[in-house]
């Protein structure tokens, strides 16, 4: 991993499109600004990794459960 | 073309009918092809079946038949991925967890499924606004509206 020292206002550029500026940093948080094309998808690492886990859990059901879906009804 | 399911046994499935997912689905990233089968007679339901794993098989639904007020916006990114053109190109379902008892299942809004209907092309977007969860109750309170069924 590339690990680099930057102060509030400085930037760092990823390849030739995006642009990851530290907006500020307090308290232990810093405070990111991204710029990237509309193309580039930027979640939070957290909401990424719930959905994989709810996917995950989401095939993971017993036969009955479905068999109950089966017998749905439209109202 | 053969496709094995984890509960229909092998069905037999066209090209066409396949959707593809280019990126796969978060925690499933390496699976592309999918189809849609049907779980129950009234069309409720459906299963999201991996055409490379038989065990990776995700029941889906429309997300509207739950919440007549669901609503986002599709970015970017999705639209030109998928080809979007107009609202009528896409299909929208949400990813169910089905959970023992019953009534604790839940419904994915916060990431919905897109599938451009006239390319086959799917997505699973996360939603960034969070007004969407990713665990909504699939029955709604007791004795009221009930889609979820039974």
């Amino acid at each position: 991993m590339l690990v680099l020292n930057r102060k509030a206002g400085e930037s760092i550029r990823i390849g030739d499109e995006i642009e990851l500026k530290i907006v500020s940093v307090e308290g232990g948080q810093v405070k990111l600004g991204i710029e990237a094309p509309k193309h580039v998808e930027i979640h939070r690492q957290e909401v990424y990794a719930a959905i994989q886990e709810e996917n995950e859990e989401a095939t993971m059901f017993s036969e009955t459960l479905l068999d109950l879906l089966k017998s749905s009804k439209k109202d | 073309m053969k496709v094995e399911t984890k509960y229909f046994g092998t069905v037999e499935v066209k090209e066409k009918e396949t959707v593809h997912f280019e990126q796969g689905l978060p925690g499933f990233e390496s699976y592309h092809a999918f189809v849609l089968l049907p779980v129950d007679e009234a069309g409720l339901y459906y299963a999201l079946q991996s055409c490379e794993d038989k065990k990776v098989s995700l029941i889906v639904t429309s997300p509207y038949l739950f919440q007549k007020t669901y609503e986002f916006e599709i970015g970017d990114g999705a639209q030109l991925e998928l080809e979007i053109e107009k609202p009528k190109d896409v299909a929208v379902y949400s990813v169910v967890t089905l959970r023992e008892p019953f009534h604790e299942s839940t419904l994915n809004l916060q990431a919905p499924i897109l599938v451009n209907v006239h390319n086959g092309k799917a997505k699973q977007v996360i939603l960034a606004e969070e007004n969407y969860q990713t665990r909504c109750p699939l029955v709604q309170g007791k004795g009221g509206e009930q889609h979820a069924r039974p």
